[in-house]
């Protein structure tokens, strides 16, 4: 079993040794411009939500998979999991909170016990649901294998990743095996209707590039992968979402055993596009920590940077309107969604 | 003085070429970047013919830049160096095919 850098005792664990290397670990990259400077520039600073449209929970950092890209770490051997009163807490808070989305995402967000109840809890809310799988976990025990059906039962959207259209590059990036079992959840997902013509039952796929490059034009993926799914499994789908990959965890740890950590950051910082700044999803988006914590964002939650010390910093003391007024932290790593087209949860942004 | 003709920190400095004639290099860039885009071909199609042409005139910044440019754009491994077979075939042919005028030539010295 391939291990979490936490596991490892890896010093890119280290959340501080992370925004060091982002800032200070060569000389090229203490002298790239700040992301801050870049927001002065568009008078952008300080960042500020334009309103809590999506709730995004982390439920925990525990997977079934160790892919080489993940920016949480997670993994078999990660024991963090979000509690039932944390649960509670986000019910309170989404009972009293004008934001639409609740966004569930891990690790597997379906290896959380309180996983099921916590669905149909939010279902009677009137929510919409999107779960973030990482689809192999649908190909394992019974109880998971049962969850197509669930999702379905609920209306959960479910927005799954796959990197690419083959075998070899999907299972260098998430490990062997994956590509087929993908497949295999995807087929048994179309079966119940989800991304089927006709069907209100959304499935979304999420592509990130599988190295140090750039995600390309986001429709015109979308049309490569329909084309390849359909003609060589007769998969369809309804949206792909293309997303950067943020230069933290460990995929910052690729970047540096690759000796691209440069090289990336260079391109992401010249790709700034102040369309995409305007449109980053911290500013519609808050991210609940699996302890309950709040953050600005889900790359935020794992550079332990919570929300500024102003605003309520838990679920328990949720109040939405102190967080809408919050100042949003930003570093280096922002440069991975303001890049190009821009890079969020749910794809390119402009 | 310089130790090599080629360094890869020089491809960003591409557009520096205007230094020494900025009309024709803003002409060119232009141009350049209207080649690329999305039109009759996709823009993965042309990053694959670019990519093919690079090998061609073994110019070791475009290969550089069009690898990642495919890469990018959502080419495959495979799709990758079938384009740049196509450059070897061409390439190759190019030589071959004048095998016909070695063979004419030889047969109009010949008895």
């Amino acid at each position: 079993m391939i291990k979490s850098l936490k596991t490892q005792h890896h010093k890119l664990s280290d959340p501080a040794y992370q925004l060091h290397v982002l800032n200070d670990h060569s000389e090229s990259l203490r002298n790239q411009p700040k992301f801050r400077e870049k927001l002065e520039e568009i008078n952008l600073y300080p960042l500020k939500p334009t309103g809590i449209e999506i709730f995004q929970m982390n439920v925990g950092y525990m997977c079934n998979m160790t892919c080489k890209h993940c920016h949480v770490d997670a993994g078999p051997d990660r024991t963090e999991v979000m509690s039932k009163e944390t649960f509670k807490q986000c019910l309170e808070a989404l009972r009293n909170s004008k934001a639409e989305t609740v966004d569930l995402t891990g690790g597997a967000p379906e290896m959380n016990p309180h996983f099921r109840w916590f669905v149909e809890k939010v279902s009677a809310l009137g929510k919409h649901i999107i779960v973030r799988s990482n689809l192999t976990i649908l190909t394992t025990a019974p109880k998971y294998q049962a969850m197509p059906k669930f999702f379905a039962e609920h209306g959960v959207e479910v927005t799954c990743s796959l990197p690419f259209y083959n075998k070899s590059r999907t299972d260098r990036q998430r490990g062997e095996g994956t590509y087929d079992r993908s497949v295999e959840a995807l087929k048994k997902l179309n079966a119940i209707g989800y991304g089927k013509e006709g069907s209100d039952l959304e499935l979304n796929l999420v592509y990130n590039p599988a190295g140090a490059f750039l995600p390309g034009g986001q429709e015109s993926l979308e049309k490569d992968f329909k084309r390849q799914l359909k003609r060589k499994h007769g998969i369809t789908f309804n949206n792909l979402f293309t997303i950067t990959n943020l230069p933290i965890s460990r995929y910052l740890n690729f970047l540096l055993e690759s000796g691209n950590l440069e090289e990336y950051m260079d391109r992401l910082i010249t790709s700034f596009n102040p369309a995409a700044a305007q449109g980053v999803m911290c500013r519609n988006t808050i991210s609940v920590g699996w302890d309950g914590t709040l953050y600005d964002c889900d790359f935020n939650q794992m550079l332990e940077m919570p929300v500024e010390e102003q605003a309520p910093r838990h679920i328990s003391e949720w109040n939405e309107l102190k967080l809408n007024n919050r100042e949003i932290k930003i570093n280096q790593h922002c440069f991975g969604c303001t890049a190009g087209a821009g890079s969020s949860c749910g794809g390119a942004t402009t | 003085m310089r130790e090599t003709y080629y360094k890869p920190e020089d491809l960003k400095k591409f557009e520096d070429v205007g230094e020494f004639g900025p009309e024709l290099a803003e002409k060119f860039f232009d141009y350049y970047g209207a080649v690329f885009e999305e039109g009759a071909l996709s823009a993965r199609e042309k990053a694959l013919i670019a990519l093919a042409v690079s090998h061609t005139v073994q110019c070791p910044y475009c290969i550089d830049a069009y690898t990642t440019d495919s890469l990018e754009k959502g080419a495959s491994e495979e799709q990758m160096m079938e384009a740049v077979h196509v450059a070897s075939a061409i390439r190759g042919g190019s030589s071959l095919v004048h095998g016909v005028q070695m063979m004419n030539k030889t047969k109009d010295l010949s008895m």
